[in-house]
């Protein structure tokens, strides 16, 4: 039986000739990632376990994004402590407020993660760097710590799910339009304990923005990890920015998939999905009696360049509803910079919108955007649980950002085709 | 090892957003965070909970974030055990790594009921509603995973082995 692409990952870094699911295996680490939340608490449980070494500190990345600049004395005080251990270790990869941004945003544009890669975070959404072709998957503290001491992780070797894309996507639809789409199909434990593997015709016209968000929210069908194929798009967007070959891993043309979803990208429109629940997806054009609040544009799923071009195209030379809030945060200070050159944060703040600097704040309800009881909010974010972005009383609707731009100038939830004519 | 305690029954999806909610998570104090623990789902948890109650949860308990506060939580707030029908894969893997009892058996979770008192051996993975009589079997871990939990966690046996090594090398 052959493998598949995620398995031949994993063979290779447990260095075993093959894998099949089910099976433990230990595995060498490319990188392991933690951030101003997680790395505290890894922190904690490395010097509890009297570790006194790295196993190699340009393969650790740690990013402060989560409360950064730091919210209050408590979060000053976590940015802290991993500043000064990254400084002891002599961290590489430690990237500070200026330098810093939405790390699942940062690493791939710094180049830091490749193709071929094993990875853990510690964060769920470290899933994502399966659109440059790599096994990237979310992890806890611990798992983070025993990481950076041995530069190895076990792995129940997953079983898989195969997605296969046909069709371009429709003009005003993107990344976030098709995983939403995928887990209304599927569920939030649709692919749990899963690959989810992305394959078909359809995959050479997706953007690696585009991919970028997909995998970002494969943790959101509950899958261990979400990875595309490696084509021309991938090549190009690694040329110049890894420092590292990128390994090229394709999956065997008799490897097993559980199950097979077939999507034809031509057929997608703009999806919302309602609370509680990232599964709870409905056409946008089918909730134009929602009422909004808020609209959040950013995160490490949309706050990417080509979000910030969709919102600009529809927030330019408009005026966002009255009695809206309009936050727009580019993910990485790259992405900022390029707003601020562009001119796109002169035409946002003309808009009515605020812009801010790099935090993954208001999409966990952690500063910049919470939410009062009864309130609700447009977010180009990943979860919209109970709570989420505040008040237990309030709500998330999750979308692309052209939703969310369009949302933005209408005050209700919009179809963009609706602003676009 | 056993525990036994009155059950605290929740749905399906319990996220880690309600077990421990972000805005708390600017410490890393685990006595701090466990003040909080399930306070979006059931505000009056922690005023009720003693040590070695149980939860029992549906399908895909722990969904969401990878924050190990949430089974840290948990565990602190003196739960012996969550036995659900499924659990997110990184909840699962964090409960394991910290020592947090975890099982996963679909016709307890379908069966006990809130308040009802309920003994778990983990040894054997039976599960006993003592206020109905009725038993139940968990599917046991896998030996790897049973060494983790033998040894008080992942650090702990990985330090058993570095331990082992040394001893292995001494006799060579």
């Amino acid at each position: 039986m052959g493998m598949t692409m995620t398995q031949k990952i994993l063979a290779a870094h447990a260095g075993l000739p093959s894998v099949s699911a089910g099976q433990l295996i230990d595995a060498k680490l490319d990188l392991v990632l933690g951030n101003d939340i997680t790395t505290p608490v890894a922190i904690n449980e490395f010097c509890r376990a009297g570790f006194d070494r790295v196993f190699d500190r340009d393969r650790i990345a740690i990013v402060l994004d989560h409360f950064v600049p730091n919210k209050d004395i408590k979060a000053a005080e976590q940015s802290k402590k991993c500043r000064e251990f990254a400084n002891v270790y002599g961290i590489c990869h430690f990237y500070d407020v200026g330098r810093a941004g939405i790390e699942h945003a940062l690493l791939p544009e710094a180049g830091i993660v490749t193709a071929g890669d094993c990875v853990i975070g510690a964060d769920s959404h470290t899933c994502t760097y399966g659109a440059l072709g790599a096994f990237s998957t979310g992890v806890g503290s611990t798992d983070m710590a025993a990481g950076m001491a041995t530069g190895k992780a076990w792995f129940r070797v997953p079983s898989a799910m195969k997605v296969s894309l046909s069709g371009e996507l429709p003009r005003g639809c993107g990344g976030k339009d098709v995983i939403l789409s995928l887990i209304g199909m599927i569920g939030v434990d649709g692919a749990l304990y899963r690959s989810i593997e992305f394959t078909g015709d359809g995959v050479a016209s997706l953007s690696m923005d585009d991919r970028l968000c997909i995998c970002n929210m494969a943790v959101e069908a509950g899958a261990k990890n979400a990875v595309f194929p490696v084509d021309g798009v991938t090549l190009s967007y690694l040329e110049g920015r890894s420092g590292r070959e990128p390994v090229i891993y394709e999956a065997d043309g008799d490897a097993e998939y559980e199950e097979t979803v077939e999507i034809d990208l031509s057929k997608t429109v703009p999806t919302v999905s309602c609370p509680h629940l990232p599964s709870n997806t409905r056409p946008a054009a089918a909730l134009a009696n929602v009422k909004i609040d808020q609209v959040v544009i950013g995160s490490c799923t949309n706050g990417r360049m080509e979000d910030m071009e969709t919102a600009h195209a529809i927030l330019s030379g408009k005026k966002v509803a009255k009695g809206v809030r309009v936050i727009i945060i580019p993910a990485t200070m790259a992405i900022y910079r390029e707003c601020v050159v562009r001119g796109y944060v002169t035409d946002f703040i003309d808009a009515g919108a605020v812009v801010s600097t790099p935090t993954c704040g208001p999409c966990l309800g952690g500063y910049m955007g919470i939410l009062a009881e009864g309130e609700r909010c447009v977010a180009t974010t990943n979860r919209n649980f109970v709570g989420r972005m505040g008040h237990v009383g309030s709500e998330v609707y999750l979308s692309g950002p052209a939703v969310a731009a369009a949302s933005a100038l209408t005050g209700h939830i919009t179809d963009p085709g609706e602003v676009l004519k | 090892m056993n525990t036994e305690g009155k059950c605290f029954k929740y749905g399906d999806n319990v996220d880690t957003d309600v077990i421990i909610p972000a805005r708390y998570l600017n410490t890393s104090s685990a006595q701090e965070l466990a003040a909080h623990c399930m306070e979006d789902i059931d505000p009056g948890f922690v005023g009720r909970v003693s040590a070695g109650d149980i939860i029992v949860a549906g399908r895909n308990f722990g969904c969401g974030s990878s924050r190990e506060h949430a089974p840290l939580v948990i565990k602190t707030c003196g739960v012996g055990c969550v036995i659900a029908k499924s659990f997110a894969r990184i909840f699962y893997r964090n409960a394991i790594n910290i020592g947090l009892p975890i099982l996963e058996c679909e016709a307890a979770a379908d069966a006990i009921s809130a308040g009802d008192t309920v003994a778990v051996d983990f040894d054997t993975g039976l599960i006993t509603d003592k206020t109905t009589g009725e038993t139940f079997t968990a599917q046991p871990f896998p030996p790897f995973i049973q060494r983790i939990i033998k040894a008080g966690g992942l650090l702990a046996s990985l330090k058993c082995e570095d331990a082992e090594d040394a001893e292995r090398e001494k006799e060579e």
